[in-house]
């Protein structure tokens, strides 16, 4: 017998790389399961969306913690009591705690203690999960109301053997002198004859603007919780839109007795004191469309999301309010946040929408109590619109 | 290192061990990086069908190796001849040490009664035995698609604890039909009887009666699986025996572990005394890393809740050979398992020695140390090798239907399945038994307790 004289360690080259240098069977098995992993978020994705789980990476991006995935085997239950045998100085009597075991009380339920729990954070790409969602929900693409208006661009279109040096396409050059090299008797080098020149066409598109507002109500009865819900909501109406429109604005606005302008990012930490008087956010979101979006040329909506408690003397004020807006809108949406009031819509606000709705106008409300109700949410208003879409408007 | 000097130990070991008495197939060396040391840990052979649950093993091992646990030195296959991976990594004092275990080893597999059992039907070849078990996993991968194939797999590997290493690796089918009863002889009495009224005494042509299958409890879930699911393909089949042909051979490495690497380590140290051949300063860094290696206690406790087996194993192989003598020490090794070793050899005396003690640990995490027990002692320390380490699932009976029952002996276990895993493993196997499959087991109060898929 000989003993391998190769040290395998990496002198590259030669016969001395084996296959296994080249090769990882882990990586391959562990892609496999990352695969795996990425079916299972994909099938389970509106709960997991509606979980609030959620974390933003970046901006069209999204991180989905999960657990790895268990083979499973035929296993004992875990007993009150197990019995071990160990080694060292201690005396029958002795009393310590596990310090592999030391972390805290709050442990997770069945499955895992023995592998240590590892969490696996997985990137999605927003657009690929509201693809799927819109797949697994058969959500209706939306049309859009007013449209299309044109836009002119220049985009490339094709090759030509002229052209301006700057656009010469190398790689596209180099594969005609590729194949004129395989016919009989050619030049090996350049011509003239294999370049090729990038060309620019003008084309026109459509150019369909659309901007959506979203009121929130920060009034003192609104929870952390309600904006955590509200949020959660917001974020898929902004995904679902995107979809159908190639610039679409977001205009925020939050809302107590008063009503202001805020950034996105300001928006969902906001938290205000006092009561609630709708009829300044619309008047607000009035305002904002008349001083900087047509009508005519840009689709409006809106979603307002509030526990609903609107103060009774404000109604008037309000109905007239939201009337203006719907006039224009597209769609107007209302989602009631009150985690553990189920009131279903019968609020003031509620019932405010309620009419709108009755009288014809593309209007919907929803009552969001919960996260598992966020998917509830989103199909309801996107199938709503739909068919308000479809049906025209009387 | 230089591989001369390495190589020209390698042979000077070999010779000595020879001369010592020991008995062994010759064994390739083979340095390898760390990284495929790795991967020979997670899969336990160099070449092993892809299945992403090794996927998950290797993410483990990685942070594992990040956090600076646990470092590889040799992993060693028997065979004929064996084949021995050593990290290259290693020094030249760890590799002269390593080179003396792997030797130790490779005695030990050839000798030892029930690895030689395992081994002898795969002729001494069982790493090139799975790399073709690969090659056609992965072939079948090909043809009909890594979904169907993974899903023979998820069943397979999920009962790959369950064998009966009692029968052989080939083993044929149950017979078909009940024996018949033999008749009995002629007697005086019979003649009389049979004279009182001929039709009662007719042995007649009874028709053949078919045996109900399984004729008994069957513990051998892989094969009986492979023999006599309704509906499973004959590629399905050769994926579930190639499964069970591997758990043959990780079995006598899970049920010697502790004697196995105990001979190794005494083997290593012995060695090294007397190999006068190695420098003083690789001798000495040879002995630290033995040291290293056979340490009961991490060096930051006191005390451990586990039993390093290559200390334990160590220390009552020295105890054997000083107390009964080399010739002694060698039957052992040939006759026993970890079961037989530690219940006979692990004495009292050796027990108070190295301060082994019993712990009972509650659900809360608070652990007691029990009260001094030998038998005890030596049951805590074998109780997870029980039945390669798996619950006692038998097959009792096949329906008319095809519905498949699974019992699971609780009287055996003390207490009753994990019934989340188990309604998963039963998931698994449903896909490939493709009827119903029913499990019986108890739940917390002790009552019995049917799970079904689907």
């Amino acid at each position: 017998m000989a003993a391998n004289s190769e040290s395998g360690g990496g002198q590259p080259g030669g016969d001395a790389a084996k296959w296994y240098e080249l090769f990882s069977r882990g990586a391959r098995d562990w892609l496999r399961h990352d695969e795996k992993v990425r079916e299972s978020v994909r099938q389970h994705l509106p709960q997991i969306v509606a979980g609030g789980e959620l974390i933003n990476g970046g901006s069209r991006t999204v991180r989905v913690p999960v657990r790895m995935l268990e083979h499973y085997h035929f296993r004992l239950r875990r007993p009150e009591e197990q019995q071990g045998a160990g080694q060292g100085k201690a005396k029958p009597g002795d009393v310590f705690a596990d310090p592999s075991r030391q972390r805290g009380p709050g442990e997770k339920g069945p499955g895992g203690h023995e592998e240590g729990e590892v969490q696996l954070l997985l990137e999605f790409k927003v657009d690929d999960i509201v693809d799927w969602l819109w797949e697994e929900m058969q959500l209706p693409n939306l049309k859009a109301r007013v449209g299309p208006s044109e836009e002119s661009d220049w985009v490339r279109e094709g090759w030509d053997r002229r052209g301006a040096r700057s656009r010469l396409d190398r790689r596209r050059s180099f594969k005609e002198l590729v194949k004129r090299r395989g016919a009989p008797g050619a030049t090996p080098t350049f011509t003239d004859e294999d370049l090729r020149y990038r060309q620019l066409a003008r084309r026109r598109q459509p150019a369909i603007h659309a901007v959506v507002f979203f009121l929130l109500d920060v009034s003192g009865s609104m929870s952390d919780r309600d904006r955590k819900l509200a949020k959660t909501f917001f974020f898929w109406v902004v995904q679902g839109l995107r979809r159908e429109y190639r610039s679409l604005e977001t205009v925020f606005v939050a809302h107590t007795t008063e009503a202001w302008e805020f950034t996105e990012a300001e928006f969902f930490q906001v938290s205000g004191t006092g009561g609630t008087v709708s009829s300044t956010g619309f008047a607000k979101v009035r305002e904002i469309i008349e001083d900087r979006y047509n009508p005519g040329r840009c689709n409006i909506y809106l979603f307002y999301a509030s526990d609903g408690d609107n103060s009774v003397s404000d109604s008037a004020d309000a109905r007239e309010g939201l009337s203006a807006i719907a006039e224009d809108a597209c769609f107007t949406g209302y989602v009631e946040v009150s985690s553990g009031l189920s009131r279903q819509l019968a609020t003031e606000t509620g019932r405010l929408f309620g009419e709108l709705a009755g009288a014809g106008c593309a209007a919907g409300s929803y009552a969001l109590n919960d996260f598992d109700d966020v998917w509830g949410a989103v199909r309801h208003f996107f199938s709503a619109e739909s068919r308000a879409e479809e049906g025209g408007l009387p | 290192m230089t591989d001369d000097t390495w190589q020209s130990y390698t042979r000077r070991i070999e010779e000595l061990a020879a001369r010592s008495g020991l008995v062994f197939h010759p064994v390739d060396f083979e340095a390898v990086p760390d990284t495929f040391m790795m991967e020979i840990a997670v899969y336990g052979l160099p070449v092993r069908m892809p299945h992403w649950s090794f996927g998950v093993r290797y993410i483990y091992q990685l942070i594992q190796r990040h956090m600076g646990h646990s470092r590889l030195f040799e992993v060693v296959f028997p065979g004929n001849p064996g084949h021995a991976y050593l990290a290259s990594s290693n020094g030249l004092a760890e590799n002269v040490l390593v080179t003396a275990h792997v030797l130790g080893h490779a005695d030990f597999s050839r000798n030892n009664l029930l690895f030689q059992r395992c081994q002898a039907p795969v002729s001494e070849h069982i790493v090139e035995h799975a790399a073709n078990h690969a090659r056609q996993i992965q072939q079948a991968i090909e043809t009909h698609g890594v979904q169907r194939v993974e899903a023979v797999l998820d069943a397979a590997l999920a009962l790959e604890q369950h064998i009966d290493v009692d029968q052989s690796l080939r083993r044929a089918r149950y017979p078909e039909y009940l024996e018949e009863k033999r008749t009995p002889d002629e007697d005086e009495f019979r003649k009389r009887f049979a004279q009182l009224e001929p039709t009662a005494a007719s042995s007649g042509v009874e028709p053949k009666k078919r045996a109900p299958v399984p004729p008994h409890p069957e513990r051998d879930l892989l094969w009986f699986v492979a023999q006599y699911a309704p509906e499973m393909e004959s590629w399905e089949r050769d994926i579930f025996l190639a499964v069970r042909e591997e758990s043959f051979y990780f079995y006598p490495v899970f049920a010697t572990q502790i004697m196995n690497e105990g001979w190794a380590s005494y083997w290593h140290a012995r060695l090294l005394r007397e190999a006068d051949f190695v420098p003083q300063q690789a001798y000495l860094d040879a002995i630290k890393c033995h040291s290293d290696v056979v340490r009961p206690v991490a060096a930051d406790q006191q005390v451990a809740l586990s039993i390093n087996p290559y200390h334990l194993g160590f220390a009552m192989w020295e105890k054997i050979v000083e107390k009964e003598g080399l010739e002694a020490a060698r039957s052992i090794m040939i006759q026993d398992d970890d079961f037989a070793f530690v219940r006979n050899h692990l004495t009292r005396e050796l027990a108070e020695e190295l301060d082994l003690f019993r712990y009972s640990a509650r659900s809360d995490g608070q652990i007691k140390v029990l009260e001094q027990d030998l038998t005890a002692l030596h049951e805590a320390i074998l109780s997870p090798k029980y039945n390669f380490g798996a619950p006692t699932v038998s097959a009792k009976h096949v329906r008319n239907d095809g519905t498949l029952e699974l019992v699971h002996d609780y009287k055996l276990d003390g207490r009753g399945l994990d019934l989340e895993r188990s309604r998963k493993v039963l998931d698994y196997l449903q896909r490939v038994w493709r009827r119903p499959v029913q499990l019986t087991t108890t739940n917390q109060a002790g009552l019995a307790l049917e799970l079904t898929a689907p």
